[in-house]
């Protein structure tokens, strides 16, 4: 079994994310609250495990007064929301265009190799998960990856392997 | 030395700062523009030819000319942060490097289009750039030049940035309206245009990062200065990503016009390609373009030089030209393979389609597989026929032009490598193992494809 963080079960944001989330919903006219979705989901995925449980998503319905299914349906439809649980950090691959070009499907391989899993998965621990995605806007620097809200540009395999390193040093 | 416009500042230490922007010159224009009507900041931008720097390349004054301004009822500006076209990341480097030039540029753009907000809509995945730019936000706010009544002139602005969540549909236009509206990113049907019916059903100008920041050179220097910069309807500077097999990638601003053959090959740009190899193709203006073959890079196909500029690019149409676009530019060396390279690209549509017209839904899939089975060497000759077909039977018939984004790259392959993708069909475990290298026909005309 994969240990992943559980998301919980009655998630309720930190007192300053709920201010956050105020000053955001602010920034949109009365009555078109519904504009603030997209961010306060992603400080819900970071908030609550990383990922959006039907608990998390009703509970982003509950405070922007929305349906619930309103929240499903935006959910499903972008590519950075989780909608299962991943490792604790997610490695993010850029395999379009000028990543390709300069040898990234190799390094997703190392990648793959070295921590014993598929792209898609998850490692037993819960730490890492690997994940392949479409150009993030660092073609110059390729190889890439996105680790949370930064970007690890012109990558080789000793840089991965440092970079787990520190990771797992962390934990 | 070419001219530098939005970069001139960029490489100070600093310039990220409102302080060390503000010493540099930063917010004259704002000065200016607010001692201005509304009306003579955009027949500025009219004059200055300014052209859409976003991919369409549609003249931005006029776009502007064409906003309803019925009594009563707000107007938007929405700034295009989305980026996420293949091979562009100039946008980034801009909001990164000089955020106050984007609020600088957003502050003006409002005023003369009468808005009182303008929206900064970004990618996602440059989650960091939105802490850059609200904290220039904040800055320009705490000096002045954002909130209740700028400068003394009686004009009230505020500037928002709303992050979206991975979708690269999110870029047209319509579908970041749908997206700014908390809603999935599907296209909207056109009419109405955003500039009478956009954000919140009001009338609504979306602009591109780089557009808007252009805005400040052209209060700046005026609009017919910033037009005699350039070549013919290629007024002023554009913002170049180059990435791919090349000695200097990176973000450039280039004057339009200048010779493709010297920003490929001099020290001052690219520098050329690495490890002595030769130049097998080029897209000059992000994947959505057609590829070019070598010898369409730097020569038209009259053996005029090809220059980089919208004209200089669209040189022979589709048959032996491409499009600007972005100016996401990638260059291929002669280890490279068009048919995976097509396949990359075909599963990026793919992957990217909302799924809203069938054209596109399935046209983009079957793309994907036909390319994936030729890529390795379980295609036929008449898979190559069904590409074209496939392809052809997108373009033009789809709610947007994502459809065409994805039918065109495999249409420009087909016509300039079609013996790549035949060698593959011909040498199925060759092809696993090995690149057909550079191809060997010298013949610009385009190669004619059987029809079904
Ligand atoms: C599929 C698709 C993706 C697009 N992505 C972007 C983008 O990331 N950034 C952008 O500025 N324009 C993008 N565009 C073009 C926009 O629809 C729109 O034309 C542009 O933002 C207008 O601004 P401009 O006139 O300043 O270029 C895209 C268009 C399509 C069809
Ligand atoms: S062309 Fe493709 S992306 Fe555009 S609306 Fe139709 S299905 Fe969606
Ligand atoms: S191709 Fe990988 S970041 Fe653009």
């Amino acid at each position: 079994m994969v240990k992943v963080t559980e998301s919980p079960e009655k998630p309720k944001f930190k007192s300053e994310t709920m201010q956050e989330v105020q000053r955001i919903t602010a920034q949109y006219p009365e009555g078109k609250q519904k504009s603030a979705i997209l961010r306060v989901l992603h400080l819900a995925q970071a908030e609550f495990g990383g990922w959006l449980s039907v608990n998390t998503m009703n509970y982003v319905a509950e405070i922007l007064n929305l349906r619930p299914i309103e929240v499903y349906e935006v959910a499903s439809f972008y590519s950075m929301y989780n909608l299962k649980p991943v490792g604790k950090y997610m490695l993010e691959f850029c395999h379009t265009a000028t990543c390709a070009t300069m040898g990234v499907e190799s390094l997703i391989d190392y990648t793959c190799k070295k921590l014993g899993i598929k792209t898609g998965e998850t490692t037993a621990d819960g730490l890492f998960t690997i994940k392949e995605v479409e150009c993030l806007g660092a073609c110059g620097y390729a190889p890439m990856l996105q680790l949370g809200k930064s970007y690890r540009e012109h990558l080789t395999p000793e840089k991965i392997d440092a970079l787990i390193d520190e990771l797992k040093a962390k934990g | 030395m070419s001219r530098k416009l939005l970069l001139k500042n960029a490489h100070i230490e600093g310039i990220e700062t409102y302080e060390v922007y503000r010493k540099n010159g930063g917010y004259a224009s704002t000065e200016k523009a607010l001692k201005m009507t509304p009306e003579k900041i955009v027949e500025e931008v009219q004059k200055s030819g300014l052209r859409g720097r976003g991919g369409a390349g549609f003249p931005t004054g006029m776009k502007w000319s064409f906003l309803a301004k019925p009594d009563g009822i707000p107007r938007y500006l929405v700034v295009n942060a989305d980026e996420s076209e293949p091979g562009t990341f100039k946008d980034r480097f801009l909001m990164e490097k000089i955020p106050h030039l984007l609020i600088e540029g957003m502050i003006n753009s409002c005023f003369a289009l009468g808005a009182n907000v303008g929206h900064i809509f970004i990618r996602g995945e440059y989650m960091w750039i939105v802490d850059i730019l609200e904290k220039a936000i904040a800055e320009a706010k705490s000096n002045g030049w954002l909130g209740k009544n700028i400068l003394k002139s009686g004009y009230d602005c505020e500037i928002y940035v709303t992050p979206g969540a991975g979708a690269y549909i999110c870029g047209e236009e319509t579908a970041l309206l749908e997206a700014l509206e908390g809603k999935r990113g599907n296209p909207r049907n056109k009419p109405p245009f955003p500039a009478v019916k956009g954000l919140y059903q009001c009338p609504t100008v979306v602009n591109n990062v780089e557009t808007i920041a252009a805005v400040v050179p052209i209060i700046e220097l005026g609009g017919e200065e910033y037009a005699k910069i350039g070549i013919g309807k290629s007024t002023g500077t554009k913002l170049i990503s180059a990435s791919g097999n090349i000695n200097k990638p990176g973000i450039y601003e280039i004057e339009l016009g200048m010779k493709m053959e010297e920003f490929i090959y001099s020290d001052e740009w690219l520098g050329g390609i690495p490890k002595g190899k030769r130049m097998k193709a080029c897209i000059p203006g992000g994947s959505s373009m057609p590829i070019l073959p070598n010898y369409l890079v730097t020569k038209t196909a009259n053996g005029e030089d090809r220059l980089f500029s919208y004209e200089g690019l669209n040189d022979g149409g589709f048959e032996s030209g491409t499009m600007l676009g972005s100016g996401g530019f990638m260059l291929y060396d002669e280890d490279q393979c068009i048919v995976r390279n097509t396949w990359n690209f075909s599963r990026f549509y793919h992957h990217e389609s909302c799924g809203q017209c069938s054209p596109c839904r399935e046209g983009t899939g079957w793309l994907e597989k036909v390319l994936h089975k030729i890529e390795n060497g379980h295609g036929t000759m008449s898979d190559i026929d069904l590409l074209w077909d496939i392809q052809k039977s997108i373009d033009g018939n789809t709610i947007c032009p994502l459809g065409e984004a994805a039918a065109w790259p495999v249409a420009a392959a087909l016509r300039h490598f079609r013996d790549e993708f035949e060698w593959h069909v011909k040498n199925p475990q060759l092809c696993m193992s090995q690149n057909f290298g550079m191809h060997t026909y010298a013949d610009a005309r385009p190669i004619k494809v059987a029809q079904a």
